[in-house]
């Protein structure tokens, strides 16, 4: 038995790895000098959901995103991967969106795609660890939740129930929940497998509308009309109903009052070298004083 | 009306420190507002839990009490949390930032369209002014607020402190991670009210509908909250070979290990032993950072330790700007000289 399958992918800026210039001369962060990835946790999502692809055959993958034009770039790294299928939501007025706002408009887009079975994601991204999106797209189609999910260890098509083990603080939990359902997936969860060579070769010119300068709008018309899969499918929130009051900022029930760049509060500090003298003399002064037994 | 209220985990008939830690902090934020101090104990066989938590300053225990309530399952814990708050309209509500917390709170976050945010390290009252548009002179036009929640958290991996303020919507939701706040006993004699609900008439029968088949939760293998020593590793020590020298160093001086998000990202030590904003919060007597840069992710979790000794071979890691020693050196060098004059000069 086939199955519907969405994954619920995000394009981060790569905070793991922040350099020296990743803040401005005026104390902002500098998004361009970080790299923008594919979260990490999603990947983990996608690896599960190729699985469940390759268990029941004729299953497809569609991997829904929402970011500027630009973060169709995690869809082509996906559909390299596996997946078959990609939505961009992108549209100005979806920007400055809270958690509680994009969850909605994933959600808008996952009705209008409709007919799913399982929707997976990564547990959170790392531009903002939250880990809210999950369970609120969850709550927004009605459908009940796994979180911080490792494996899932059986899915019955025909009971419409799925076997998760997921972790829980201090242990490990397993669980059984039914179907149609939001599984968000851990870090530490299987990774996903490499791009595939041949699928490079097939998806590297899918591209969403947004992406395509006017010249290779033209360039691409004729291959897209060939092979219409080229064609990444973008939305915008008239697109998918969205109820204006409820993207973007104005959807947003939380405000950034203030932002604030760290600056440590230098201590009157000791400085030592190396050396064996400085070493045994810091030791001995800890001792001394009882701070260490 | 208008409480600040506390979701309080319980594991099996236990309440989570985390919970005890944010009554401490809900009472102080009850207490500049005015308001009443209420929490939420959900599970099976809660007899007498309000007696572990009364004493926090609690006025108000609201207890369900019903089989299918532990082990937490996200639906039914749901029902409770938004139909109470429907009837009760709090204006704040604390859960803690660990698995239940943080699969509760936005699920409840939605369902109530009020804002919620993750992982805050300080909470505050304090007033608010919202640019709402602009008059015809294009002078912004504010609508000013008081006592809103500031929700304090860094962002960004880190490099910034955000303050997070949701004006219009109830309640303020936030989580805070285990440790990060004080648990302090307000008065063993408190005396509160305990209101015992129905729980059929908050949570439909067809909300039971995850099954947990098996359950393992072990102690922690660790004792890093309590630990009054914590030898510390980041990215600068290379290698899992290397990272295991802290291990020595740790059992000669009677320490804990802990280490940045960075070693726990390289594989060099389980992510159970990450400390900063997204591990565990500890505070003590001395912190050894080695080959710890000190983003300010890593610095949130033990900026409170008595006495920092950094060990890095980058006089300008941030870190340095925090201790009160600062060993120029590489770890390699100086991890086995301090290993080799503990033991000498220790007896």
């Amino acid at each position: 038995m086939a199955l519907k399958i969405i994954v619920l992918a995000k394009q981060v800026p790569d905070t793991r790895n922040v350099g020296p210039d990743a803040m401005t001369p005026e104390g902002t962060v500098n998004r361009a000098a970080l790299p923008a990835v594919f979260n990490p946790d999603d990947l983990n999502a996608l690896e599960q959901a190729l699985r469940l692809k390759e268990q029941f055959p004729g299953s497809t993958v569609s991997v829904v995103t929402m970011g500027l034009p630009k973060s169709a770039e995690v869809i082509r790294e996906a559909l390299y991967r596996g997946a078959d299928a990609g939505y961009v939501i992108t549209d100005r007025c979806l920007g400055g969106a809270d958690t509680l706002a994009t969850s909605y408009t994933i959600a808008q887009a996952i009705r209008k795609i409709g007919g799913f079975d399982i929707i997976l994601g990564g547990r959170q991204a790392i531009d903002g660890d939250t880990a809210q999106v999950g369970p609120q797209v969850a709550e927004k189609l009605g459908l009940t939740q796994v979180t911080y999910a490792e494996e899932i260890l059986n899915l019955d098509p025909e009971a419409k129930k799925v076997v998760i083990k997921r972790h829980i603080d201090g242990g490990v939990e397993t669980v059984e929940a039914p179907l149609p359902l939001v599984v968000t997936v851990n870090g530490s969860a299987a990774p996903c497998r490499p791009r595939n060579a041949k699928r490079v070769m097939k998806y590297k010119n899918a591209t969403a509308p947004a992406e395509r300068t006017p010249e290779q709008a033209e360039k691409l018309a004729e291959a897209i009309a060939a092979k219409p899969y080229l064609n990444i499918t973008q939305w915008g929130a008239a697109d998918i109903n969205a109820d204006m009051k409820q993207v973007g900022k104005t959807g947003s029930p939380t405000n950034v009052k203030t932002v604030k760049n760290i600056v440590f509060k230098a201590k009157e500090s000791k400085t030592l070298t190396s050396s064996d003298a400085d070493v045994e003399g810091l030791i001995v002064e800890l001792l001394n004083d009882k701070i260490i037994g | 009306m208008n409480s600040v209220f506390v979701y309080c985990e319980i594991e099996g008939k236990t309440v989570k420190d985390v919970s005890l830690e944010l009554l401490t902090k809900g009472r102080k934020l009850a207490n500049t507002l005015g308001v009443q101090l209420e929490c939420v104990c959900a599970g099976s066989g809660l007899d007498g839990i309000e007696n572990q938590v009364m004493k926090y300053g609690v006025d108000r225990v609201h207890v369900f009490d019903a089989p299918g309530l532990f082990p937490y399952t996200s639906n039914p814990h749901t029902a409770i949390l938004v139909n109470l708050f429907k009837e009760e309209d709090p204006q704040i509500c604390l859960m803690g930032a660990d698995v239940v917390g943080r699969d509760l709170g936005p699920r409840v976050s939605s369902a109530l369209f009020s804002g919620l945010t993750a992982d805050c390290t300080e909470l505050e009252i304090g007033e608010f002014d919202m640019n709402v548009g602009f008059d015809e002179n294009k002078k912004p036009i504010t609508k000013h607020y008081e006592n809103k929640l500031y929700q304090i958290r860094p962002a960004f991996g880190g490099n910034i402190v955000a303050t997070i303020v949701n004006p219009e919507h109830r309640p303020q939701m936030a989580t805070v991670r285990e440790g990060v706040m004080k648990k302090e006993v307000l008065d063993e004699n408190y005396k509160g009210e305990v209101i015992r609900h129905d729980v059929a008439k908050y949570v439909p029968e067809t909300e039971y509908v995850v099954r947990v088949l098996d359950r393992h939760v072990e102690k922690a293998k660790h004792n890093l909250k309590g630990a009054s020593i914590i030898v510390s590793g980041g990215y600068g020590m290379g290698s899992k070979e290397n990272f295991d020298m802290l291990f020595d160093l740790a059992k000669e001086i009677h320490a804990e290990v802990g280490a940045s998000r960075a070693a726990v990202d390289a594989g060099f030590v389980d992510h159970d032993r990450q400390i900063g904003q997204t591990g565990v919060t500890v505070r003590p007597k001395v912190y050894i950072a080695c080959g710890i840069s000190g983003q300010i992710q890593h610095i949130a979790g033990m900026q409170e330790s008595g006495i920092i000794i950094s060990i890095n071979n980058d006089p300008n890691a941030p870190i340095n700007t925090i201790a009160d020693y600062v060993i120029n050196g590489t770890v390699e060098e100086v991890i086995p000289k301090m290993i080799k004059y503990y033991k000498k000069n220790s007896k």
